[in-house]
């Protein structure tokens, strides 16, 4: 059972990684982002790594997505 | 289960190198190395696993109730998520700035900006 | 090198690295084989010696403490370096907030947002304090609650607008924050030359496995490292949100 779930995990894991790289607007990609974030979070649980999968669930949902944005927001107004 | 474990690590980073070789956007490339920077993590982690085991932490157990996994590779995957976050931080910074100099974000076109 | 032969390139070096790194692995313990001595070794000592429950606090902070303030240096120095890089140029100026300049381009957030942001606030800080202080009992830390105190000036400033949260985030409490957990940890790694021997030692008192005061210096380095990633994401915040609302070129 639980190396099933390891198994569907990284399964999980690789597909989203993928459609990080594949995506290339950033817009687009910083949502595929958090759906990875979320995905190595799962994974890094079911390999019993409670500390590790909260700093990856903190970093990937809070730290990241809110730079990223932030980036975006900077890189797209239009010069003045 | 060896193979599909060290296997997703592989891809992992082959396919983040991929995504930084063939990236058009300097925001994309950043990004893309997060994922090549998770596959090393993954890789310490999966060598501390152990079947059966349970998470090193001991409260409210009975000393010892079987198997753990390794804690030394947990402490060394822990620090290292939190930094690759601000180091990402740092390349989009750089890459906010060079938005700013040259007006684009394409790798290629600011290779030919010196002509 | 055109992208076409850039990626011919990476194929021919990726199949070359994949060939080697497959090599590699197979040299490995199988997923899943029993852990290594040194591992087994420190899950038995660690709740004894130190009197903790959370086996990778102590090691991460004791038996490998000298390795986590190299880290934290790391982020400390990432920090200092995005501060830089994000200063306003020679050709930019520090301007009025964009939903306080007099052509108001950027909408008022609801209040249903703001409600919600003033709910959730004063939560975050409190979970994060227990992460921090919990670090050496449960699945925690220094790390992990250090960001989660920086968010709860990322969601003051997703409630309300920039000139509010500028309020919250005075720039002397921030940069004082993150100096102090640089530098408090090497003042705790110096009580152990204090007392006579090697540096972070511990040499504060153990107390009782399972008390929130237990595992001495491991509760002192979680709260500074925690003071230091917080002060430093909250930095890191702050400079990218004044590139966004407050950095403008000057005006001609």
């Amino acid at each position: 059972m639980r190396e099933a779930m390891v198994a569907v995990a990284l399964v999980w894991v690789a597909a989203s990684g993928t459609a990080v790289v594949l995506i290339r607007d950033p817009l687009s990609q910083a949502f595929a982002v958090g759906f990875f974030g979320l995905a190595l979070a799962t994974l890094y649980l079911s390999l019993q790594a409670g500390d590790v999968a909260l700093s990856q669930i903190v970093v990937g949902a809070i730290a990241l997505p809110l730079i990223v944005l932030l980036t975006l927001a900077k890189v797209r107004e239009k010069p003045q | 289960m060896s193979i599909l474990a060290y296997g997703v690590v592989i891809w992992l980073f082959i396919v983040g190198v991929y995504g930084v070789v063939t990236s058009r956007n300097l925001i994309h490339m950043a990004l893309c190395l997060t994922v090549a920077q998770s596959g090393t993590d993954l890789l310490l982690l999966e060598v501390g696993y152990r079947t059966g085991g349970h998470a090193p932490v001991f409260v409210g157990l009975s000393p010892h109730p079987g198997p753990t996994v390794d804690a030394v590779m947990q402490a060394l995957a822990l620090t290292d998520v939190v930094i690759g976050a601000a180091v990402t931080a740092l390349l989009l910074a750089l890459a906010v700035q060079v938005n700013k100099r040259s007006g684009t974000l394409d790798p290629d076109e600011l290779w030919g900006t010196r002509e | 090198m055109t992208p076409r032969g850039r990626l011919v390139f990476f194929i021919m070096a990726a199949a070359g690295l994949s060939v080697a790194l497959g090599i590699g692995f197979s040299e490995l313990p199988s997923f899943g084989a029993p852990i290594s001595a040194y591992a087994s070794l420190l899950n038995h000592l660690a709740p004894v010696q130190r009197r903790v429950t959370d086996v990778v606090s102590a090691v991460s902070f004791d038996y490998r403490g000298i390795d986590t303030l190299f880290e934290e240096f790391i982020l400390f120095s990432a920090v200092t370096g995005i501060a830089v890089v994000l200063r306003p140029l020679s050709d930019e100026v520090r301007d009025l907030p964009e939903d306080e300049a007099p052509e108001r381009k950027v909408p008022a957030p609801s209040p249903a947002v703001g409600l919600l942001g003033v709910i959730l606030s004063p939560l975050l800080v409190l979970i994060a304090i227990e992460t921090i202080t919990h670090g050496q009992l449960t699945p925690g830390g220094g790390f992990q609650g250090g960001v989660i105190l920086a968010s709860a000036l990322y969601v003051i400033y997703l409630a309300t607008g920039y000139s509010t949260a500028e309020r919250f985030q005075p720039t002397a409490l921030l940069e004082g924050s993150d100096g102090f957990g640089a530098g408090g940890y090497v003042v705790v790694g110096l009580l152990g030359l204090l007392g006579g021997v090697a540096f972070l030692t511990n040499v504060v008192g153990l107390g009782h496995s399972g008390n929130l005061i237990s595992g001495g210096t491991i509760p002192l380095l979680n709260v500074v490292v925690g003071i230091e990633v917080a002060g430093g994401f909250a930095i890191l915040g702050s400079e990218f949100l004044d590139q966004t609302a407050v950095i403008r070129p000057r005006r001609k």
